[in-house]
């Protein structure tokens, strides 16, 4: 050990740095067992046992940041996850690699912007007085109400994910894509199997690993479909709608002072979602042979 | 990640610059004779939805920019703007001529060099120690790291640490928290791990020392992956909204994205936000929003091709893939 005291010295800062900003915050979840008062402190509030997890369940609020949650979820799940997949298909099928590139450059753009960008421009795209609502007043119709109806925020916002995120998610479809060996489909099309059998016995079994790789993963954050894009969006449909568990415990924690009951919340959360990547990965290893562990 | 580390601990160094394509990739814009040609209408099919796809992205930006020059005239007139017929820069004029949007500027290019160069101090050295064969109880440093991108700490448990070190309200808070990236320290590392071994090996006889070899050597070699790096440390700097909401109560510390929410979709009045102090009355609101969300995409775009370049079949799949 002494002979790689140099290498040590290297790695220490960056140790220190997850040690105090990752690992010390993980030990704060104590407080969700307390009732921890910021004037207090951590280690003088009281324990109060299991108390705020019984509080949750009892908690009409958190119901239905929970409904929402898993509703979105489910709706990301159909439609937003397949979206890139789907993309990576066509742009795969594209024999000309310079029109290929071009429109891989401009579907991958919208993922760098920030959402508070991305909200902006369909608020001028889609809100009351944006590009939309002027070309219907201007012909004559009525307009109509996109971004702050809460009867369609949650296919909106699936909309928005697909928007956003569809492009940058066809990178690691279309990576695996390339590793598929062209003389199975040269031996196929001999065979005679046409476009639609080669996709579906070659392209897709071929692709499986990441597939199930990204929907292990996925299934692990079902409870935490984001903060900012529901944050930004809560004040123009109201919580009724928008309220997700990030933004539960954003704002029954920090901008309401229930801390112990906020980190319960946060708590049960992640010990779900760790629950989720196990079943998952299992299930996965059992009917498809494959597993990310 | 745990996979990918087992399967191929030392993918090709080129698979980071994204220069070389895989073995058995088609040579570009021919059909392999084996392939049948499509009937006409999957053709056609194919073409529209890609145009679709293509204009759904392009006409957006297009528009905001539009509005963005465009006149009081023309903003009234309402209708499909996507050329300014009276271009002007008032909106620009406005939120240039001081207040609160350039000092959110200055915040956020601030913020993004001073904690670019942090995170890259921190990602390097830590990566390089890392990377180096041989090490004792580097095996669980780096079940340390990846295990950060399992577990996330929350969010009241980060503010806690935050409060309990005096940090709320400050810059410091904006980096701190953010100081490495897991995902990104395993790209670098990857790419340490495969630079010539020899190399090291002989500048370590000549007695160069760990430090000498890391800044004269290891960096140099690595100049591509690291500007990847940087840029996407860079880019979620700009774009960091989450932790600023979080840490900063005083507004007149907010970065860009906060100024953004504010004026743009909360509509706040303008007038705080533009220039007050000529006679002259102010461009039509939804001129300067729209300035606002120029002034913060322009950026994103300047760097966009640079990203580009590198992370297409690159970055990305070098680090999950392996």
């Amino acid at each position: 050990m002494w002979a790689s005291r140099a290498v040590y010295l290297f790695i220490l800062p960056g140790f220190l740095w997850y040690v105090v900003f990752h690992y010390l915050p993980i030990l704060g979840n104590v407080i969700a067992f307390k009732d921890y008062s910021i004037f207090v402190g951590i280690r003088d509030s009281p324990w109060v046992g299991l108390d705020n997890f019984r509080r949750i369940f009892d908690d009409p609020a958190f119901a239905t940041a929970l409904k929402n949650t898993l509703i979105i979820e489910g709706l990301q799940l159909v439609f937003a996850f397949p979206a890139p997949l789907a993309l990576a298909l066509l742009l795969n099928s594209l024999m000309n690699e310079k029109v290929k590139r071009a429109i891989q450059s401009v579907v991958y753009l919208p993922h760098f912007l920030s959402w508070v960008i991305v909200i902006a421009i369909w608020q001028q795209l889609f809100g009351g007085e944006g590009f939309l609502n002027q070309i219907l007043l201007n012909r004559g119709y009525e307009p109509v109400s996109i971004m702050n109806n809460p009867d369609i925020f949650k296919p909106l916002v699936v909309a928005q994910t697909i928007w956003k995120e569809a492009g940058w998610g066809t990178i690691i479809f279309l990576a695996a894509l390339t590793k598929i060996d062209v003389q199975l489909y040269e031996a196929a099309a001999m065979d005679g199997a046409g476009g639609w059998r080669r996709l579906v016995n070659i392209t897709l079994p071929g692709i499986r690993p990441v597939i199930v790789l990204l929907l292990i993963l996925r299934l692990g954050s079902m409870l935490t479909v984001g903060f900012e894009q529901y944050f930004l969006q809560r004040g123009a449909v109201g919580p009724e709608a928008a309220e997700v568990l990030d933004t539960f415990v954003y704002f029954r924690g920090v901008v309401n002072g229930d801390w112990s009951f906020a980190a319960a919340v946060g708590l049960v959360r992640a010990v779900f979602g760790a629950v989720m990547i196990f079943a998952s990965n299992w299930l996965a290893k059992k009917f498809f042979d494959e597993g990310i562990f | 990640m745990s996979m990918a580390e087992t399967t191929n601990p030392r993918p090709d160094a080129t698979m980071l610059t994204g220069e070389v394509a895989g073995p058995s990739r088609l040579k570009s814009s021919e059909r392999p004779p084996w392939m049948e040609k499509p009937p006409f209408w999957v053709t056609a099919l194919k073409t529209v939805t890609l145009a679709i796809i293509v204009l759904m992205m392009v006409v957006p930006f297009l528009h905001i920019f539009a509005v963005s020059f465009s006149s009081y005239k023309d903003v009234l007139g309402g209708g499909l703007i996507l050329f300014p017929s009276n271009p002007t820069l008032a909106a620009y004029e406005a939120i240039f001529n001081g207040g609160i949007v350039v000092r959110a500027l200055q915040v956020s290019v601030g913020l993004t060099l001073f904690g670019t160069l942090a995170q890259m101090i921190f990602t390097t050295t830590m990566a390089w120690g890392l990377s180096r064969p041989g090490v004792p109880g580097s095996r669980a440093i780096l079940f340390v790291v990846l295990g950060a991108l399992l577990i996330a700490p929350g969010i009241i448990p980060s503010y806690l640490l935050i409060k309990e070190l005096g940090l709320l309200n400050t810059y410091q808070a904006l980096i701190l928290p953010g100081l490495i990236s897991s995902f990104n320290l395993v790209i670098v590392r990857q790419f340490f791990m495969n630079l010539p071994q020899e190399l090291i090996d002989s500048a370590r006889i000549d007695g160069a020392s760990e430090w000498h070899i890391f800044w004269n050597i290891a960096l140099p070699l690595s100049k591509a992956v690291l500007a990847v790096v940087a840029l996407f440390y860079a880019v979620s700097i700009w774009n960091s909204f989450f932790n600023a909401i979080l840490y900063l109560q005083d507004s007149s510390k907010w970065p860009i994205q906060l100024v953004l929410r504010q004026y743009v979709l909360q509509g706040s009045d303008l007038a705080t936000a533009a220039d007050t102090s000529s006679n002259t009355p102010l461009p039509p609101a939804r001129t300067i929003q729209m300035a606002i969300v120029v002034v913060a995409t322009v950026p994103i775009l300047i760097v966009y091709p640079f990203l580009q370049k590198y992370f297409t079949r690159g970055v990305l799949t070098g680090a999950i893939k392996g």
